[in-house]
């Protein structure tokens, strides 16, 4: 069963009632006229037992603008959900005599670990790849810092890619052009998906507006991922009483081992 | 239908795990192992990660063995004594195998290693036993007795120092044999999830040639105490057990071997130990296969908390 959770909005009137909101970042540039709003109605996803991830339409608006450029379809919006940042180490197997061996692996320096984008066209074709770049939004664009010593860095492109590619295959880094679409002339609804091995943490709604490929606003509202019931005091437990969680592993095994000798020796 | 593994930190299908536990409790309750060497490499299959399925493969073992050392206890088939000795040179090992479990996982080269050690392992203990019950089997055809122990006759192991005497198990034994065969066995449980009877059972027949009515029963005693001492310590140093995952495979598992059991008794034991040597053969190709073909993709990604 998916869980749907609709961040509703109501364009200026949001703003005002609902100051719990944090705001992550905002880029207002003051030069343009443009305002970018998102309203979140949950700041907070459970995780229970049948969780298989979660889809998320978000709602937005945009205040202020042109409309012959709004007419023109010149207003792109980009909406990402970003999971929380770790570190990942790509490795890289080769043969050494005749068996397939991990021989060099490269560390990237706090990357999400989830990652779902939704625009209103490839993003590709909404700005320049350089202002992507700079700003860090795709799959493509997004920035792999090595950690560490990597020396002369040749190697640096195969990894970056292998690291994408992976990512991308195994579903947790998403991208759909196409997934934020004009419900009025400024109302807008993106959906992004949250995957099922979702790490838990502090998430990020982020959405972007461009005006004719150049970056005009941008807004975030973060999403916290928790286990809630019994998922989170079995992590707690395992986390903060790890001795007792063990041995509660171990009398868990005995009675069930011994319940079922008991129990088919009646029979 | 789905549950989610909280420390695994996915979502898996219930079903399978339970299929999985089932059809290795009815293997291990047909052969009498625990089937740890069965239940790991099955769970890295189905993409759970590889430090949670050999500490939670250890959990399973406890379970599963708990059983049948009951049983092997009323009817009095354990030297407690040699479980002792064997216990000390576990817990060290365990303690030993833990550390380099840590280490292999910080250089990236705990999958081979856990792969490496499964094939050697598996490959060497399974031709052995199936060559060893195919030529039962023949004698049994031309009606000869098979003893499995030859009394008298001696190999180096009985040339040791430290020489202790076993009552239950009649037999007059050096210790340092006997603790390495339990350090060897405890390194295995905390590095590759496995109770290690398959090795120990073998081990106790052949090399140290003890009488066959204890072996298994005194192995088991063993297995319990080294794999319930893995859980506690992989659960403290790694916070690698997943509960849920554990409880789902104990359960499946305890209801299948009581089925396996009653199959293996209508089997005879050359018989069996042919079955099991094909199985321990067939799990060590499989995985000798997987080090020598090429990758689907030769990169791998990790992420910190879970990397191996």
């Amino acid at each position: 069963m998916a869980h749907f959770v609709t961040i509703a909005f109501a364009a200026l009137s949001l703003a005002f009632t609902a100051p719990a909101f944090a705001q992550l970042q905002d880029e207002n540039a003051n030069d343009f006229t443009e305002k970018l709003e998102i309203g979140i109605s949950t700041d907070e996803i459970a995780i229970t037992s049948d969780f298989r991830g979660a889809d998320l339409t978000i709602f937005g608006a945009v205040d202020g603008f042109d409309p012959s450029l709004l007419a023109q379809g010149k207003y792109n919006i980009i909406v990402s959900l970003e999971g929380p940042k770790d570190n990942a180490t790509v490795r890289k197997k080769e043969r050494v005599f005749g068996i397939w061996v991990n021989t060099s692996s490269m560390t990237f320096e706090l990357v999400p670990e989830s990652y779902s984008l939704s625009s209103t066209r490839d993003i590709e074709t909404i700005a320049p790849p350089g202002e992507m770049g700079n700003m860090g939004i795709g799959v493509d664009h997004m920035r792999l810092v090595p950690l560490g010593f990597v020396g002369d860095g040749s190697n640096l492109g195969e990894f970056r890619n292998a690291f994408r590619r992976i990512r991308e295959t195994s579903g947790v880094y998403e991208r759909d052009p196409g997934g934020v679409q004009f419900i009025s002339s400024s109302l807008f609804k993106a959906s992004v998906r949250l995957p099922a091995n979702v790490p838990n943490g502090v998430h990020v709604v982020r959405a972007y507006l461009f005006r004719d490929g150049t970056f005009v606003a941008a807004k975030a509202l973060p999403l916290r991922v928790v286990k809630t019931g019994l998922e989170q005091v079995i992590t707690q437990t395992a986390h903060e009483q790890p001795l007792f969680y063990g041995f509660f592993a171990v009398l868990l095994a005995v009675i069930t081992g011994w319940g079922a000798s008991l129990l088919f020796r009646k029979e | 239908m789905s549950i989610y593994l909280p420390i695994a930190e996915l979502s898996v299908n219930i079903l399978i795990i339970l299929g999985m536990g089932a059809a290795v409790g009815f293997l291990s309750g047909m052969f009498g192992v625990g089937g740890g060497f069965l239940i790991t490499p099955l769970l890295i299959f189905y993409n759970i990660p590889p430090v949670v399925a050999v500490a939670t493969g250890a959990n399973q073992v406890v379970a599963s063995s708990i059983s049948g050392a009951i049983t092997h206890f009323r009817r009095g088939t354990i030297d407690v004594k040699l479980g002792t000795v064997l216990l000390c040179g576990g817990l060290v090992g365990a303690t030993v195998g833990v550390w380099l479990f840590s280490l292999l996982r910080r250089v990236g080269q705990l999958d081979l290693v856990i792969s490496l050690l499964y094939v050697v392992l598996l490959g060497s203990v399974g031709s052995l036993m199936l060559w060893e019950s195919l030529r039962a089997m023949r004698k049994a055809a031309k009606n000869q007795a098979t003893p499995l122990r030859r009394p008298g006759q001696h190999n180096w192991v009985h040339r040791l120092p430290l020489k202790m005497r076993f009552k239950k198990s009649k037999i007059y034994l050096s210790v340092i044999p006997v603790a390495g065969l339990g350090f060897c066995i405890g390194v295995l449980t905390s590095v590759m999830g496995v109770g290690g009877g398959f090795i120990m059972v073998p081990a106790m027949i052949y090399l140290l040639r003890i009488p066959t009515n204890v072996v298994v029963g005194t192995s088991l005693f063993q297995i319990i105490f080294v794999s319930a001492y893995t859980v506690i310590v992989q659960a403290s140093t790694n916070y690698t057990v997943d509960i849920v995952l554990a409880f789902v495979l104990m359960i499946a598992g305890v209801i299948g071997a009581q089925y396996g059991v009653r199959v293996g008794q209508k089997l005879r034991g050359e018989q069996l130990r042919a079955l099991l040597a094909l199985l321990v053969l067939a799990v060590g190709i499989r995985l000798a296969i997987e080090l020598v073909i090429p990758p689907k993709d030769v990169y791998s990604v990790v992420s910190a908390g879970f990397g191996f």
